[in-house]
């Protein structure tokens, strides 16, 4: 198509301003907002023990959920495109169940089956585990909301570098963990990066489903995330300069997060 | 497949049967009260509206995005992928910051069904961009040139070239960004008010302890996530073949 200077200026000018209203300025209206008390007052917000331990809850979260979906996520691309086992199809279309399902579904499914009066609920507190209106609860919310996104990344990349490789290493007598550490993982090591960076920004920023498994308490179940909510509900003076602080930390971890996809990005298109 | 079972398959078999351990009738009352009814129909119809306009829009920037070049394109490029990145709690709290009490424009948009639009368009702004970028990407251009020396106009070029070699990556964007748009909590519940949000009443209804108001609710969006997700396959693999 060619398409008239005109045309092509106003399109362009259309995409820009789009982007610009919808997410520029937002952005920017967070900081202005955070930063109008002065600098000292949005750290003050940023280090009450509160925030400190919603930060450190939220990481913690993060730090036990992606490397169990990192694990599986590579396991279940592995099963999905290069085993023959039955019932590949239905694995299939049920990894993708997470991102169509309501997180607060996700909540309340997890209180039906592990919450008091639940299924294993009952079965699992007589023996001194308590998930849900816990940390662990919040855990496995997250696990379930942040499930695909590795083998959603890694499974394209399996089926496009094909097997050749891996069966000429073993029948160069590599053992199958041998082949898979020295051929398969070095070649999809971009797609399992560029998944667990997008796994990490959903399970740091996740709220619906954390907040239907947690009890809401600063300082032991209230993420990052819920401490914006708490806190744009608080009718107490500034408090809401306090929310804006806690949307700026957030912010500010979504930013790395941005930066590390756009420098993965070509890496991943390559790899596929 | 074990792990699957117990996070995931289990939890919400857990969420059908609890919405179904009441009678019948029962089940269908809880659905079709006044609130159910409101939540549903203002829910859906405010996705549908949010997927339209991201399909047009979701196009317009991939376009732009790949037979375009102009300055700060890549900066642009990378943009998109904010909402992704972006916990959703915080989109909500920035369109506080624009359009509620204290909105520099004097636009009080927060707490109505505009906001909730707003919120929705946010969050689902990367589905059809990125699932349109890689095929106009590959999409031969000298078919375009071909229809254009034929005497095709622009608008006939792009209606029945380009469209058509799009028009499957489109309808799984937006089919997808409809499907999240419907489930949609983090960005909406600080900025929902008084609007009735299928999610937000099941959160309410969870947080007064009727978990089955909850599940027969929660079964009503479970069908539409699931019809979409496996319409969509269905029709993808259709499309493959």
């Amino acid at each position: 198509m060619r398409i008239s200077r005109g045309a092509k200026l106003s399109l362009r000018t259309i995409a820009i301003l789009y982007l610009t209203l919808l997410l520029l300025l937002p952005i920017g209206v967070v900081l202005i907002r955070t930063f109008e008390h002065g600098f000292g007052t949005a750290w003050n917000w940023m280090t009450t023990p509160a925030a400190v331990s919603a930060l450190w809850l939220s990481l913690l979260i993060a730090l036990i959920a992606v490397p169990l979906n990192t694990v599986f996520g590579i396991l279940a691309s592995m099963v999905l495109v290069r085993s023959k086992v039955r019932g590949r199809a239905v694995l299939d279309a049920l990894i993708d169940l997470p991102f169509v399902v309501s997180p607060v579904i996700v909540g309340l499914s997890l209180i039906l089956v592990y919450g008091k009066d639940g299924w294993f609920g009952n079965w699992l507190i007589d023996h001194g585990i308590t998930l849900i209106y816990n940390p662990a609860g919040m855990i496995v919310a997250t696990v379930f909301v942040s499930l695909p996104f590795v083998v959603r990344e890694v499974a394209p990349v399996l089926m496009e570098v094909g097997d050749e490789q891996e069966q000429a290493a073993s029948t160069l007598g590599a053992s199958s963990w041998q082949a898979f550490r020295r051929i398969t993982l070095p070649s999809i090591r971009w797609g399992v990066a560029y998944g667990v960076v997008l796994t990490t920004a959903r399970a740091l920023g996740e709220i619906g489903a954390v907040a239907v498994v947690s009890s809401n308490v600063p300082g032991s179940t209230l993420t990052l995330p819920l401490l914006v909510q708490q806190r744009d509900a608080d009718l107490g003076a500034g408090s809401i300069t306090g929310a804006y602080a806690a949307a700026t930390e957030l912010a500010v971890i979504s930013l790395v997060v941005l930066l590390a996809m756009t420098l993965l990005g070509p890496r991943r298109q390559e790899a596929r | 497949m074990l792990y699957m079972s117990i996070i995931v398959l289990i939890p919400l078999a857990a969420v059908a049967v609890k919405a179904f351990s009441q009678s019948p009738s029962e089940f269908w009352q809880s659905i079709t009260n006044k609130t159910s009814l409101t939540a549903l129909a203002v829910t859906l119809g405010s996705s549908l509206v949010v997927a339209a306009i991201g399909a047009v829009m979701g196009t317009v920037v991939a376009w732009v995005l790949v037979r375009d070049e102009f300055p700060g394109k890549r900066f642009i490029g990378s943009l998109i992928d904010l909402p992704f990145a972006l916990p959703t709690i915080v989109a909500g709290l920035t369109l506080i910051a624009l359009y509620g009490p204290d909105s520099p424009f004097g636009l009080h948009l927060v707490y109505t069904r505009g906001a909730v639009l707003l919120a929705l368009l946010f969050v689902t702004l990367p589905f059809v961009a990125r699932a349109v970028q890689p095929v106009l990407v590959e999409l031969d251009r000298e078919v375009e040139e071909a229809a254009a020396s034929l005497g095709a106009s622009n608008a006939v070029t792009f209606r029945r070239i380009v469209l058509p070699a799009l028009w499957p990556a489109i309808l799984s964007g937006t089919a997808l960004a409809f499907a999240r748009a419907v489930g949609e909590f983090g960005s909406l519940v600080l900025i929902a008010g008084k609007v009735q949000i299928a999610s937000i009443v099941i959160f309410a209804d969870i947080e007064q302890d009727s978990p089955q108001a909850a599940a027969s609710l929660s079964v009503v969006l479970l069908v539409i996530s699931l019809l979409v997700l496996f319409g969509l396959r269905r029709w993808g693999s259709r499309v493959a073949h």
